[in-house]
């Protein structure tokens, strides 16, 4: 098994701390799993993205060349990744904010109102990880268990944090179920 | 100890706390400002000094005073800071003080840019510094590798009383990977170094200079440097195989290349062609004999750098008069290859077989 995710979405959104919660949850339920995030002049507003490998065997090239799974918080992204799924690949989208998903006949695109959600839960910043749990129901990895132990080792220390993001990984997983 | 899920910048500076570094000295430079940055927070702690420097030139000099007196010492920087340390590296190697210079390469010449490329090879093969020396050149290809090397450029510069370089660039030094790290080892318990200007004490007087106006002495210390690095490319080569038992294509790679290098080779393996890749861990010493046995049966090379050519030469070199066909595809700096990209190249040359 070797599932390969690009995340994308503007500066601020928690497009890496997404990726980095998913990394260290794929580590923590015994996966091997890279996280690469596209680094440089880095803006709030700016573009950001990450890419995370998550597989039961050593993983060679931590760049993905044509990812399983696009993780689109924002309409420019889903607009420059789409095109790089591989064919029979998945686009989850934060549809609060993305409009218009350019037509691709062998890829599944599954809309996530991630804002619209966040706000319903009473936290707007987490719209992320929204998105990560209609990943991880998504991708089948990784456990809601792993997720959840990933943000108690990240976020632990600020309890309001961690429970707020758990109960955002579990709306995120219920609305993709 | 459990697993940690760190990026490869954070991992070196853990690494060399536990290795005994016990001196940091750097100037900030993208793409390894995570490196001082974790110093920054975790050397005080470890009873050490962490000393963001007025400049890359006065942080390689601090490392040689560290270095005298026998202190596990690191300097890290991007290749423009590199190349502003290479006074400093070359005195090191004539001094013969232990130190570790890590370089997260990045896009040049000049300013150049801050994504990956391995466009410093040469100059960190060559010995980047004037004099006849060479430096022992280190390449991880993973974060886990990014730790045990940390620990073993530390071994490695006090048992050959050498400087000794890490090289990695923005994708190895920002990526994250799950690691153990090795037990941290208490300075106090390391060797003694007898050479190290920490007082006269008890015993004679003792100086060190890298200045040696006496000809016959001149000499003398560089052959005794010389047959450093040839006892260092007897003991130390290091080089990983992979997928080479029946491969009759062999791909060379080293670093982040070779991570891609073997994604490329994973692709080429499912549609048939049976291809290998030789990873060098050390880039000098040189793994040039196992490239020269498996010239013996195997015909044909291809080499991958994020460079336009530099580690091609060594395997020429290793490959001389040996009648095979070495085959290159290099992209410099500011653009990462992928799988795909590498795959296409290996079929290309495969099919011409």
């Amino acid at each position: 098994m070797i599932v390969k995710t690009l995340c994308a979405g503007s500066g601020g959104q928690g497009v890496l701390t997404l990726g980095n919660v998913l990394g260290n949850a794929a580590m923590l339920q015994g996966f091997h799993a890279t996280y690469l995030p596209a680094y440089g002049a880095a803006m709030r507003g700016g573009t950001a993205n990450c890419t995370i490998t998550i597989a039961d065997e050593e993983i060679a090239s931590p760049v993905a060349s044509a990812p399983d799974i696009v993780v689109a918080l924002n309409q420019p992204s889903a607009f420059a990744f789409i095109n790089r799924l591989v064919s029979g690949g998945k686009l989850i989208y934060n549809s609060s904010i993305v409009e218009e998903v350019p037509e691709r006949h062998d890829v599944e695109a599954f809309a996530v109102p991630a804002n619209d959600l966040a706000v319903e839960l009473g936290n707007a910043r987490s719209a992320n990880m929204i998105m990560l749990g209609a990943f991880a129901k998504l991708a089948g990895v990784p456990s809601r268990e792993a997720v959840f132990s990933s943000l108690k080792l990240l976020m632990g220390r600020k309890k309001a944090v961690f429970e707020a993001g758990c109960r955002a990984v579990d709306k995120g997983m219920e609305y993709l179920s | 100890m459990d697993k940690v899920f760190i990026s490869g910048n954070h991992c070196i500076a853990e690494a060399a706390i536990r290795a005994g570094c016990r001196c940091y000295f750097g100037y900030p430079i993208t793409p390894q400002n995570e490196l001082g940055e974790y110093m920054a927070a975790h050397m005080r702690r470890a009873g050490g000094v962490f000393l963001q420097s007025e400049s890359e030139t006065a942080a390689i000099n601090m490392v040689i005073g560290a270095a005298s007196v026998g202190t596990r010492v690191m300097t890290s920087s991007s290749s423009p800071g590199v190349s502003l340390k290479q006074e400093g590296l070359s005195f090191l190697a004539g001094f013969e003080f232990p130190a570790v210079i890590v370089n997260m390469m990045r896009g040049g010449p000049g300013l150049g840019n801050i994504a990956p490329a391995q466009g410093d090879y040469f100059q960190s093969t060559r010995g980047g510094g004037h004099g006849d020396y060479r430096t022992p050149v280190l390449a991880p290809a993973s974060v886990q590798e990014l730790a045990d090397l940390t620990v073993k450029a530390f071994a490695l510069a006090d048992a050959y009383r050498t400087p000794v370089m890490l090289v990695g660039d923005g994708m190895m030094g920002q990526m994250k990977e799950p690691v153990t790290f090795p037990e941290p080892i208490d300075p106090e318990t390391l060797p003694a170094k007898p050479w190290a200007l920490k007082g006269r004490g008890d015993g004679p007087s003792r100086y060190q200079a890298s200045l040696i106006l006496d000809g016959l002495e001149m000499e003398r210390h560089n052959w005794k440097l010389v047959r450093k690095y040839k006892v260092l490319a007897e003991q130390e080569t290091m080089y990983e195989s992979y997928m080479m038992d029946d491969a009759e294509f062999v791909v060379v790679a080293y670093g982040t290349t070779a991570r891609i290098a073997k994604g490329a080779i994973k692709r080429a393996r499912k549609d048939g062609l049976k291809v290998g890749l030789i990873r060098p861990i050390t880039l000098f010493p040189f793994p040039d004999k196992v490239l020269r046995e498996l010239a013996r049966s195997i015909r044909h090379f291809l080499v991958f750098e994020m460079s336009t050519g530099q580690m091609v030469e060594d395997v020429r070199l290793a490959l001389e008069n040996c009648g095979v066909e070495i085959n290159f595809h290099g992209r410099p700096g500011g653009v990462i290859p992928t799988p795909v990209e590498f795959s296409r190249v290996i079929h290309r040359y495969y099919r011409r077989m």
